[in-house]
């Protein structure tokens, strides 16, 4: 059964219809491929027309949608002999972070991924995305070996953002986000992002500080989500809408404003709706980035990443 | 890089010229609740008398208190006002007309060069009075000036941080932020320079989570709360009482993440003590230099 969002209701109705009329024909083998053809083509014009003009509180509800594709989902699609590798050799493996070794297109490379889970019981092994001191520090961690071994860094984002809680601000949690960001910076080897789901804040930049970010149709990336945005700024979290409107978190808005280097496509209706194919396309999208990235020496990649993000935010909307 | 000209000219506006407090004036310490006489908490540089409470203080005293006489604020480089054309419940635009108003700064950060105790130093100070302290593009680009005059002068870069984290309302561009004063970091340590940071009440969110966690020395002030998350947050998410003094300095000192927590009358000789221990290297080559 699939999960419709509640501006997906008038699609939910009619592929409902279809696949009725489906169940009907089986049995009775009466014809009715005419009508089915007809409501296909009807529910495909709506979903086309819904997902043309998405506002940014629908996309939010996109980003987070359950059956979006997460991030263990593009590494083994993408990452071939993917081995991960636990810890950060301190405290603990933090399970909302992921990390290892694989290869993309047949190079070695290291992959990351902040992990959200895809039902109940994997949701609470990876807290939900939500990352600990402990996760960014592997990150980290992954970063320098793959710094030393001349391996590209490729790091899936999706989590609505660092882990809240008593023992993650004892343990550090600001420390190890920094320098996690300081580690993105100073890596002498392309490091590519993709924002695949939701960019939350801190612990999204954290593993997103690259020399490409690229980021999903649908995706969200933002400072604070819409919900805190506006129990803050509006004192009333149900005006998450107008804090998603605002906060200019699309992928289209952190395009223009430079923020994210280029957009990848997502399948008609979202990624859930089409999983592979949204997957795909993210790898061409990186495979079409690394030959460049790859051609640059060490010392010519770090200033060129420097001088990107020293270059943000120069300018707004216009 | 108009920066650089922009460095050679101090600020025209005085810094203190409005502190004409009446000298009657008492004020309560919001955590003993004594009255204390005006005059006597400025010269405790707003530190009880009573319970040694470390009031908040902005920018500019932060400056006064930490540099010597003849000190002069740095015109920062502009940032884009309103780069989002954000507006909640009252327009962006008009947030910062207030602050500007209200503090008679241009944004959320001071930045001066001098001297500590005849020691060099950038000093960097951020005004919680100033929206909340928060980081937007023109916190950004002060910091990253301050590092780059750090860099320019040969001189250590003291970061005093105050703030609630992220300006939201310059979304995603605030978020950037973190790794650009993040590269700020970078650039002083480069030149072989230290980097210091005085966590000062309150410094929370993307500022801690970014250059304020990467001074080569930290230091906190007595009760500061610095931490990552809100503790309304925390409190939401884990359904948990917080521990007693949670995200204070003292907190952060006993979990490692501070070096030093300083009482306010001691920091500016600390800053020296500490400017001129890890200076040796600069020291030992001026003195060959003098002997060639």
């Amino acid at each position: 059964m699939r999960h419709f969002l509640d501006f997906e209701k008038p699609i939910a109705e009619l592929e409902g219809k279809i696949d009725e009329l489906r169940r009907m024909s089986e049995p009775n083998g009466i014809n009715i491929a005419e009508e089915v053809a007809r409501l296909t083509e009807k529910a495909d014009k709506q979903l086309r027309l819904t997902y043309a003009k998405l506002s940014a509180w629908q996309k939010t509800q996109v980003a987070r949608h359950p059956e979006r594709p997460k991030a263990s989902d593009y590494l083994r699609a993408l990452i071939a002999d993917y081995t991960p590798l636990a810890g950060d050799r301190a405290f603990a493996d933090d399970a909302a972070v992921l990390g290892g070794l694989g290869r993309f297109e047949g190079r070695s490379v290291v992959v990351l991924g902040t992990e959200k889970g895809a039902d109940t019981e994997s949701r609470v092994k990876h807290n939900f995305g939500m990352a600990r001191p402990e996760g960014y520090r592997k990150a980290r961690r992954l970063i320098e070996l793959a710094g030393r071994f001349a391996l590209p860094v490729l790091s899936f984002v999706d989590t609505s953002g660092a882990f809240p809680g008593i023992e993650a601000e004892a343990r550090g949690q600001a420390e190890a986000i920094a320098r996690s960001i300081e580690a993105c910076l100073e890596a002498p080897v392309p490091v590519i992002a993709v924002i695949v789901g939701e960019g939350g804040s801190g612990g999204a930049i954290a593993l997103a500080a690259g020399d490409r970010v690229l980021m999903l149709e649908h995706a969200i990336y933002s400072v604070i989500s819409p919900e805190g945005c506006a129990s803050i700024l509006w004192r009333d979290a149900a005006q998450a809408g107008a804090a998603a409107e605002a906060l200019r978190l699309t992928a289209d808005d952190l395009k223009r404003l430079r923020l994210v280097d280029a957009v990848v496509g997502e399948p008609l209706g979202g990624a859930h709706r089409a999983p592979e194919t949204a997957i795909a396309a993210v790898g061409r999208a990186i495979a079409a980035e690394l030959p460049g990235l790859l051609a640059l020496d060490p010392v010519a990649l770090k200033a060129r990443r420097r001088e990107k993000f020293l270059e943000m935010g120069r300018e707004g909307l216009g | 890089m108009n920066w650089l000209t922009e460095f050679v000219r101090p600020k025209i506006r005085t810094l203190l010229g409005r502190r004409d407090v009446p000298d009657n004036l008492w004020v309560q310490c919001p955590a003993c609740e004594q009255m204390i006489f005006q005059r006597e908490l400025e010269k405790a540089l707003k530190v009880c008398p009573h319970c040694a409470h470390h009031m908040r203080a902005g920018a500019a005293e932060r400056l006064a208190w930490t540099l010597d006489e003849g000190y002069a604020p740095i015109e920062l480089p502009k940032a884009p006002a309103d780069p989002l054309r954000f507006r909640d419940t009252k327009r962006y635009a008009d947030r910062l007309r207030e602050a500007r108003e209200k503090t008679r700064h241009d944004d959320a950060i001071l930045v001066a060069p001098g001297t500590i105790e005849g020691q060099k130093a950038v000093v960097a100070a951020m005004d919680f009075e100033f929206m909340g302290g928060s980081m937007g593009a023109a916190v950004g680009e002060g910091l990253l000036a301050a590092a780059r005059l750090a860099v320019l002068q040969d001189a250590p870069l003291v970061v005093f941080t105050a703030s609630g984290g992220a300006r939201m309302q310059e979304g995603a561009i605030s978020l950037m932020q973190m790794p650009r004063t993040v590269i700020a970091t970078r650039l002083v340590k480069e030149a072989g320079l230290p980097v210091i940071i005085v966590l000062t009440d309150p410094t929370t969110g993307g500022v801690t989570a970014s250059f304020a966690m990467l001074g080569d020395i930290q230091i906190g002030e007595p009760g500061a709360l610095i931490g990552f998350a809100g503790a309304r947050v925390i409190e939401q998410t884990v359904r948990e009482k917080l521990p007693e003094g949670f995200q204070r300095a003292e907190y952060l000192h006993e979990h490692g993440i501070l070096d030093l927590v300083v009482p306010r009358a001691e920091l500016k000789a600390t800053l020296a003590r500490l400017i001129g221990l890890l200076r040796v290297r600069q020291i030992e080559t001026a003195a060959v230099d003098a002997t060639a």
